[in-house]
């Protein structure tokens, strides 16, 4: 620190006074600084949800949510889009969550420290390979040979949703305490018995925040959708082997038009998968909070 | 954490025909087998997904060479392609998207940690969090719409009449462009780089702070010399990390940048990034080595953001590691 080491005179007291006042400016300074930011971050998040509130409440009507997409025009609605999304994101839930648990338990029940660190690092960089490039990777193994589909969908966004639930409920598995799987063992009980009716079940709060944080993510993820199932006709459908249309993709192709109807259409797809967000997150707190208070 | 042997064959007392234990034994060498092919499986799948990638774009990649990285080129019409451009774009978004976004983001940390009591503290916290939750399409939206037509009408005239005479804020304002991107990129970035910023103010010891304060700093002398200090390495990697969401974010981006294919000195041109131009021309290729050059694009894209990743995983196990031997 270089403030102690300054020469202060202790007897002028002019000189003393003088950087005080300037340290306790540049105290004050900062701390304006801190609270600009923190309020520049709330303001940006209250001004983007009332401008989707404001712009989209108006469309939002029995019909946006029961009717397919007009080809022109505004009447109509999302319900294609809804189910589409509906769809793949439980597609995706289903192919990545066991899979991702297994993983989290090799790494908390099995793995030595040094696979285990590996493991970590293979996941938090498979977490971090941009959506875009998860949508190529699938549009060249699949798509390429066989179309798009629902499926391939649904797959991709597996992918980005493996990492996040397996780091998750290996952070569950590792706090619950060695004592609970010792008296299980101790009891006679085979080590996966241990892990699949005493582990698992203390961890399950603890895992299903997760996946409702990771179901928040996938479902408003556009850009691998965009390769595996984008082209699709604007009819409610629940062929899975063909593309859907989706919520995010909606959104897009929505924002791009110069149709203000679908402009309109758009900013409410953008209410309904906003606050499909926003409550599952929101959920996700209440549910760990409440795991907490416990 | 297998503390306990498996060996010690739990179980033995109460199964008692050796049938029963072998069929326990079974259950857990199977479980385990499943276990372990799910984890050997999702290091394979990173392996399988970089090189599917590369293998994609191998005919780009034969037919320019590395020297694509550095052609400003792209032209459908002639066939010749190169990523300068989109480099060039991606770079500078991110760039201005960090030095806007680093400073907010330790300054939202800091209110939060040091600040604010703790009943303002825990909603704030929880509204920055929710920010981060917002779909980038749903930003790209609002990007669009609404804050591309303010930059253009506002945003951008002001920084023209005030700092007109860099040649970065030259040329007329455009709703789509770098500089909204770059906003955009920032607004996706903060979140997430103040989340990591609070975790690590947090486990700054007290009695260091403390320290700083008994020997007469003020709190912004303790904060400088001793919170930001203790915590660099860590904060060196939330900036990686925020990097490599910047790099990847393909569709707020493209609804804002413009597309465009030249290399502009202006903020207020249009441009494009590596993941943009992929998001943009996924389906408007018209020949093979257009496709390829896309693919290539999400070569380069992917090559710099597992390096971006591995780096700042690698920062973060050395920063705990360190930690826990002090």
């Amino acid at each position: 620190m270089s403030t102690v080491a300054e020469t202060i005179d202790p007897y002028d007291i002019t000189q003393r006074s003088n950087g005080l006042r300037r340290r306790r400016i540049t105290e004050k300074l900062m701390g304006v600084l801190a609270i600009g930011s923190a309020l520049a971050a709330v303001g940006i998040l209250a001004l983007v949800l009332g401008t989707v509130i404001y712009k989209g409440i108006d469309a939002l009507d029995a019909d946006f949510f029961t009717q397919p997409r007009p080809l022109f025009g505004a009447e109509g609605g999302i319900a294609d889009a809804l189910v589409g999304s509906a769809l793949i994101v439980a597609m995706c839930v289903i192919f990545a969550v066991p899979v991702a648990v297994l993983v989290a338990i090799y790494m908390a029940e099995y793995a030595s420290p040094r696979v285990s660190v590996f493991l970590r690092i293979v996941l938090d960089v498979l977490n971090g390979v941009p959506a875009i490039v998860v949508g190529i990777f699938i549009f060249g193994i699949l798509v390429v040979g066989h179309g798009q589909s629902a499926i391939f969908g649904a797959l991709a966004l597996a992918i980005l949703m493996l990492p996040m639930v397996a780091r998750a409920t290996q952070e569950v598995l590792e706090v619950i305490p060695r004592s609970l799987r010792e008296a299980s063992l101790a009891l006679g009980v085979t080590k996966w018995r241990t892990t699949t009716s005493i582990v698992l079940p203390a961890a399950v709060g603890g895992i299903l925040t997760g996946v409702v944080i990771a179901v928040a993510r996938v479902a408003g993820e556009t850009a691998p959708l965009l390769f595996t199932s984008s082209i699709a006709a604007n009819q409610v459908s629940t062929d899975v082997f063909h593309a859907l249309p989706t919520l995010p993709v909606a959104i897009f192709t929505f924002a791009d038009s110069a149709d203000p109807a679908d402009q309109a259409r758009g900013w409410a797809a953008a209410l309904v998968l906003i606050v499909f967000v926003l409550v599952t997150n929101i959920l996700a707190k209440v549910f760990s909070r409440g795991r907490a208070g416990r | 954490m297998s503390t306990i042997d498996d060996s010690a064959a739990p179980g033995a007392g109460l199964a008692g025909t050796g049938l029963e234990r072998r069929g326990l034994r079974l259950g857990d060498t199977l479980f385990r087998g499943v276990a372990l092919a799910a984890s050997a499986g999702s290091a394979f799948l990173l392996g399988w997904i970089a090189f599917k990638v590369l293998d994609l774009a191998w005919p780009s990649i034969e037919e320019f060479g590395l020297s694509f990285i550095w052609t400003d080129a792209w032209d459908p019409v002639t066939e010749q392609f190169g990523a300068l451009a989109f480099v060039y774009g991606t770079a500078l978004t991110s760039a201005i998207a960090l030095v806007l976004a680093v400073p907010i983001s330790i300054g939202i940390a800091l209110f939060l940690t040091e600040l604010a009591p703790r009943r303002v503290a825990a909603p704030i916290a929880t509204m920055v969090e929710l920010l981060a939750a917002i779909p980038s399409v749903v930003l790209g939206l609002w990007g669009i719409l609404v804050f591309g037509p303010w930059v253009a009408q506002h945003l951008e005239p002001l920084l023209q009449n005030y700092l007109g005479f860099l040649p970065i804020f030259s040329g007329s304002p455009s709703q789509a462009g770098i500089l909204p991107a770059a906003l955009v990129l920032t607004i996706m970035i903060v979140p997430i780089a103040s989340a990591i910023c609070r975790e690590l103010f947090l486990r700054v010891p007290r009695d260091l702070t403390d320290g700083a304060l008994a020997l007469g700093s003020t709190r912004w002398e303790s904060i400088r010399g001793v919170t930001l200090a203790y915590a660099a390495p860590g904060i060196a990697a939330a900036v990686l990390l925020g990097l490599g969401r910047a790099f990847g974010e393909a569709i707020a981006v493209t609804q804002v940048i413009g597309g465009g294919n030249s290399i502009n000195v202006s903020w207020f041109a249009t441009g494009d990034t590596l993941a943009s131009r992929i998001a943009s021309q996924y389906q408007g290729a018209t020949s093979q080595l257009q496709a390829g050059s896309i693919l290539y694009l999400a070569a380069i894209l992917m090559a710099i953001s597992l390096v971006t990743n591995v780096v700042a995983q690698v920062i973060v196990r050395r920063f705990e590691k360190a930690r826990r031997a002090a």
